[in-house]
């Protein structure tokens, strides 16, 4: 667990992570928490868009896109 | 609060895992298959040529597949109006009533039903197929780059495939975009994907435009030039929304989520009943109240004589230089505004009044049109700028009340007309001038 702490957004596709804070504040939050991001939940980072921004993610089943304006916000700790 | 709140969230989300553990049997493969697909459907390379190539085939489909049915259906309705005619005599009705009622309240009934029923039959079911298919999202999800840029919401992109439906419809839609601001701007631009009571009207002057200009239409140039209406329409959408967000909506873009569903088989069953059913009863409804009632009008202005000429030359002479400025005439900017209630009698005016005739007109062959048109001062910048002012200009009147409904205001609605009238009125008059100057006409 002695891996370095980082924003989703700089989560590489194809890598998992586990959350380990959700940093938004008022609406953003509210909907980043709708969708399960709350601490120890995993989520992998899935695919870009052709644009490089949103990127999907899997969060419990689901895919999700968030921009990386929301992703940023989220702080995760990488897994194996 | 904030932790503890975490943790009420946290433990509701945990029991729902051991509930759905408990309950629920996955099959690994499926989201192995959805994985190959937005492989595809999102990757780099065929992402959007694929989105491009399926708009166009839907386009396509839609328009040559609409050309029977709605053949069928004016012979139906137009056969019928006959049957009316032969009843309004066997009862003495004067001719003034008949006019009103039949040539002209019926009249513009059956017209707009059968232009806009059998495109919307097919249009409908086909986005809805992509939209039960779950493809739609993934539409957003390759778009929203481009929309945030505008300061818009990738979401917007569905409101505006609906839009292509029936701005109304669109209009509607638009309540999927959570954030105040950016539902505005959906709104307020929804207006420039031409709807299907928009796109015979695109359709005929392509066709006129490109036989005059290159000397031969089929349908795969003129679904082309369609296209290329519906692109330009989608740049304007950009545009627009980048300046509202950057004046009267200024703020920062709203929070983004968007889900990509799995991929699901479409039950078709509903999907037919949803989309064709329910949106066949919307039109209907709509034609009853608001074309009909235009119908009755536009006959009376076009029966009753002043002087000369009846009330719709005087009000074509009187918006001629206007007209001509935009690269148009009188009587064209007299149709749009007398097809506020209803886009699909935009042409039928026209004929009507470049014929002055007393009953809105179809022309038999598209031959018969362009040498109507071309004996009227018409050359391939009128047909263009035509096409444009059709793409650009002032919503319908269904769509106007919609945007008040959905909005609450009248300043929006109101803006939500003049945005789009400035807008082609600006266009085409650059293009008007521009190509006098350089003496292409």
């Amino acid at each position: 667990m002695g891996d370095p702490e980082m924003t989703l957004a700089c989560l590489p596709i194809g890598h998992r992570a586990q959350v380990v804070k959700v940093g938004a504040e008022g609406l953003t939050r509210n909907r980043l928490l709708d969708l399960g991001l709350v601490p120890s939940t995993v989520v992998e980072a899935v695919r870009k868009s052709p644009a490089g921004d949103p990127v999907a993610y899997k969060i419990r089943g689901a895919i999700i896109a968030l921009r990386s304006e929301e992703s940023r916000l989220v702080t995760v700790r990488p897994l194996a | 609060m904030g932790p503890v709140r975490d943790l009420i969230v946290a433990a509701i989300y945990d029991q729902a895992r051991q509930i759905a553990d408990q309950v629920v049997r996955r099959r690994g493969a499926e989201h192995d298959i959805d994985w190959k697909i937005d492989g595809i459907v999102t990757s780099k390379v065929f992402g959007y040529p694929l989105m491009l190539g399926l708009l166009g085939f839907i386009f396509w489909l839609t328009i040559s597949g609409a050309n029977y049915p709605s053949q069928l259906l004016s012979n139906l309705l137009f056969g019928f109006q006959d049957r009316l005619t032969a009843v309004c005599q066997w009862l003495n009705v004067p001719a003034w009533l008949h006019g009103v009622l039949v040539l002209g309240l019926y009249r513009g009934l059956a017209w707009v039903v059968s232009v806009m029923l059998p495109p919307m039959a097919i249009f409908f079911p086909l986005f809805t197929f992509l939209e039960d298919l779950g493809y739609l999202p993934r539409v957003a999800f390759n778009l929203d780059r481009l929309f945030k840029r505008a300061g818009a919401h990738g979401k917007q992109v569905l409101t505006m495939c609906m839009g292509f439906g029936c701005n109304a419809a669109g209009v509607t839609a638009c309540r999927i975009i959570e954030s105040p601001r950016e539902r505005l701007i959906a709104v307020l631009t929804n207006n420039f994907v031409p709807c299907n009571g928009r796109f015979p009207l695109l359709i005929t002057m392509s066709m006129v435009m490109l036989g005059a200009w290159a000397g031969h239409a089929n349908s795969i140039s003129a679904a082309l030039c369609v296209a290329g209406a519906v692109v330009l329409g989608v740049l304007v959408t950009l545009f627009v929304s980048w300046f509202l967000s950057q004046t009267l909506l200024k703020g920062v873009p709203s929070t983004f989520t968007l889900e990509l569903p799995a991929y699901r088989w479409p039950k078709i069953g509903t999907l037919l009943i949803r989309s064709v059913l329910d949106r066949t009863l919307f039109v209907l409804f709509r034609a009853v109240v608001v074309a009909a009632p235009a119908g009755a009008l536009i006959w009376i202005l076009a029966n009753v004589h002043i002087g000369e000429s009846s009330i719709i030359g005087h009000l074509g002479g009187r918006l001629q230089g206007f007209g001509h400025l935009l690269g148009l005439d009188g009587y064209i900017i007299l149709a749009f505004l007398l097809g506020l209630p209803a886009n699909e009698l935009v042409i039928p005016i026209l004929i009507m009044s470049y014929l002055s005739e007393g009953v809105m007109l179809e022309l038999d062959s598209l031959e018969a049109l362009r040498s109507l048109l071309v004996a009227n001062g018409w050359t391939w910048l009128t047909a263009l700028n035509m096409i444009l002012f059709s793409l650009l200009h002032f919503p319908c009147g269904t769509t106007l009340l919609t945007i008040r409904k959905e909005t609450q205001s009248t300043k929006w609605t109101l803006l939500a007309a003049l945005l789009p009238t400035g807008v082609a009125i600006v266009v085409c008059f650059l293009v008007a001038q521009v190509v006098r100057l350089f003496g292409l006409v």
